[in-house]
C-alpha cells in the first residue's frame, strides 16, 4: 500500500461504529518512548537523529505485528502529503514541521501509526472508532511489548518511561477521546463542562490536537497526569469523565428537542440545504455545517445519510485531501469551489 | 467586515489561528469570539507553563544550583532545560534528579511509577500482572453490566493461564 492508496480508504476511526458512536467519534491511546542514552530529537544533531531513526526502523521491521506497515521518511514527501497525513490524524502538526530525521509508520487499516523523532524518539498511537479506549490499549500494549524486545527504552523504576518533556514521564501515555458536543455548545453549557474538566486535570483540545481550536463542536479530551496511576487506572479515570460528558450531552440534546425542536430541525435542515447547494464553501463553514447535519442524523431528523459518510466528509473536504484528489496544488479560492462541488456530489445522490 | 463564523454580525475580534499548517486570520463578532475563547483557554497548556514551573523549583538555598550543572551524556545544562522546557536525553533525569523530583511531583502529584515496565515486557514475565489487571477489569465490566466485554476478558484470562500451564 502507498500513500496515495489512502485516498480511497476509510480510516478505522472514521467508520462511525463502536460504543456511543453518536457522541464519541474516536478513542486514541498514544505512548511516548525513548531509546536509552540516545539524545532526544530536539537536542540531537543530524547524525545522532539519523542513527536513532535507523535503530528504530530496524526495530520496527523485526516486529511481526508491524509487518504490514507503510514507512515514510518525512524528508522525502512534499508538504501536501504531510498535511494529508495530519488531516487523517496519522501524525501531529508538529511532526509535519522541520522534517530532518523524522519518519512515520502507518499500518494498512490506519489503526496504528508510529511517529519517529517527533518530540520523543517514538510516539505510537492506536485509534479506534467510538468509545473504546481499552481496546486501543490492548493493541498498543502488545505493540509496545514487542518493541521493547527489540529496543532498549529509557526507563527508571520510580519515574517510569523517560520523555523529553517531564509532563509525559511515567507511563508516557496519553489517552484521548474525541467528542462531538453540539447540544452542550448550543445550550451554552459547554463553558461549565470545560471548566470542570480543567479542574480535574484533563485537557481539552480541538479537532487537530495540540495548538488547535475546537471547531465544529468537536472536543478532544485527554489525561494530563501520566506518572503515578497505572495505564489501566488512567483509562478508567478518562472513561469515568467521558461517561459523564456523554450523559450531559444526551440530556442537552433531549432538552433541545423538547423545548426548541422546531428551531433545531430548521437549523439542521438549513445546514444540509447549504451543503447540498453551495457553490463556494470554506473548510471552516463546512465543518460547522457538517456538525449540524451529524446531529440531525443522531437525532433521526435526517434519515438517508449515514454517519460514516458524514465522518468521511469532514476529512475529504480538508485542503490537502482536496489537492490530492485533484492531483494538483489549489489556491484557497480554488479549493472553496472544489470543496463545494465534492460535497454536492456526495450529498445529492441520496 | 462581517463575522467569519455567523456571517451576520460585525466582526470586532481578530484572531490568528493555525490550521493545516497555515495561519488563518479570523474575524469574529463578540458572541462567536466568546464561544471560541472558551475552547482556546483550555489549550494554553503545559509546555508554556513548564518553563515557569521549573523556576518555582529552585532549591531552598540558591547555592545548591551549581550554575554549570550538566548532563554527562548529552551536555544539556539545567539552565538549558529551564529555558526550553525539554530534557536532552534519558540520563538527564539522573543528572538533575534532585530538581526533577519536586517538578514531577508538582506536575503529576506523584513520583512513583506504577504502570508497565519495559524489562518485564521484554522478558515476557508480564503474564501474572496482566491477569491481575484483567481480573480487575473483568470485575468492573460485570459491575457495569458490560457482558460482552466481560466475556472477552474472561477468554483472555483463560488463554493466558492455559499458556502458563503448558
Ligand atoms: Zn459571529
Ligand atoms: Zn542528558
Amino acid at each position: 500500500m502507498q500513500l496515495n492508496d489512502l485516498l480511497n480508504h476509510t480510516s478505522e476511526w472514521l467508520k462511525g461504529t463502536g460504543p456511543n458512536s453518536d457522541i464519541v467519534i474516536s478513542s486514541r491511546i498514544r505512548l511516548a518512548r525513548n531509546l536509552d542514552k540516545q539524545i532526544f530529537p530536539h537536542w540531537a544533531n543530524k547524525s545522532q537523529g539519523q542513527a536513532t531513526l535507523a535503530a528504530i526502523k530496524d526495530g520496527i521491521s523485526r516486529v511481526d505485528y508491524l509487518k504490514r506497515t507503510m514507512f515514510f521518511n518525512l524528508a522525502d514527501i512534499d508538504s501536501v502529503d504531510k498535511q494529508f497525513l495530519v488531516e487523517r490524524h496519522l501524525m501531529s502538526l508538529e511532526h509535519a514541521q522541520k522534517s530532518d530525521s523524522k519518519a512515520l509508520a502507518v499500518d494498512d487499516e490506519e489503526i496504528i501509526s508510529i511517529m519517529i523523532n517527533e518530540e520523543d524518539h517514538i510516539r505510537t498511537q492506536v485509534m479506534q472508532s467510538g468509545f473504546n479506549l481499552f481496546e486501543a490499549w490492548d493493541i498498543i500494549n502488545e505493540i509496545d511489548d514487542a518493541l521493547a524486545k527489540e529496543l532498549n527504552f529509557a526507563f527508571l523504576p520510580d519515574w517510569g518511561y523517560l520523555t523529553a518533556c517531564p509532563t509525559n514521564a511515567g507511563t508516557g501515555m496519553r489517552g484521548s477521546v474525541m467528542l462531538h458536543l453540539p447540544a452542550l455548545v448550543m445550550s451554552r453549557a459547554i463553558d461549565r463542562v470545560m471548566a470542570a474538566i480543567a479542574k480535574l486535570s484533563f485537557t481539552t483540545r480541538g479537532l487537530y490536537g495540540e495548538g488547535t481550536h475546537a471547531m465544529g463542536n468537536f472536543f478532544q479530551i485527554s489525561n494530563q497526569v501520566s506518572l503515578g496511576p497505572s495505564e489501566n487506572e488512567i483509562i478508567e479515570s478518562i472513561n469515568g469523565l467521558i461517561r459523564q460528558i456523554i450523559e450531559q450531552e444526551n440530556q442537552a440534546r433531549e432538552n433541545l428537542v423538547s423545548k426548541n425542536g422546531a428551531l433545531l430541525e430548521d437549523r439542521i435542515n438549513r445546514s444540509l440545504g447549504i451543503l447540498k447547494s453551495a457553490r463556494i464553501i470554506s473548510s471552516q463553514e463546512t465543518v460547522e455545517l457538517l456538525s449540524m447535519v451529524r446531529l440531525g442524523c443522531d437525532l433521526g431528523m435526517i434519515k438517508n445519510i449515514d454517519r460514516r459518510s458524514i465522518n468521511e466528509l469532514f476529512i475529504i473536504t480538508q485542503p490537502a485531501h482536496l489537492q490530492k484528489k485533484e492531483n494538483k496544488k489549489l489556491s484557497s479560492d480554488e479549493r472553496d469551489l472544489k470543496r463545494a462541488e465534492l460535497i454536492r456530489d456526495k450529498l445529492n445522490i441520496h | 467586515m462581517l463575522c467569519n463564523i455567523c456571517g451576520k454580525n460585525q466582526a470586532t475580534v481578530h484572531l490568528t489561528e493555525i490550521i493545516d499548517e497555515q495561519m488563518n486570520e479570523l474575524h469574529l463578532c463578540e458572541e462567536c469570539a466568546r464561544q471560541k475563547s472558551v475552547a482556546m483557554e483550555q489549550q494554553f497548556g503545559l509546555s508554556d507553563l513548564l518553563a515557569g514551573m521549573a523556576d518555582f523549583d529552585k532549591p531552598e538555598k540558591e547555592s545548591e544550583t551549581p550554575a554549570g550543572l550538566k548532563c554527562p551524556n548529552c551536555g544539556l545544562s539545567y539552565a538549558d532545560f529551564k529555558k526550553i522546557g525539554r530534557l536532552g536525553c534519558g540520563t538527564c533525569y539522573n543528572a538533575f534528579s534532585k530538581y526533577l523530583g519536586p517538578l514531577l511531583k508538582r506536575i503529576h502529584g506523584s513520583t512513583q511509577h506504577t504502570g508497565k515496565s519495559p524489562l518485564k515486557a521484554a522478558r515476557g514475565l508480564k503474564d501474572s500482572i496482566d491477569t491481575q489487571e484483567l481480573r480487575l477489569r473483568l470485575q468492573k465490566a460485570i459491575e457495569a453490566e458490560a457482558f460482552e466485554e466481560a466475556a472477552r476478558l474472561r477468554d483472555q484470562i483463560k488463554e493466558i493461564e492455559n499458556k502458563k500451564e503448558k
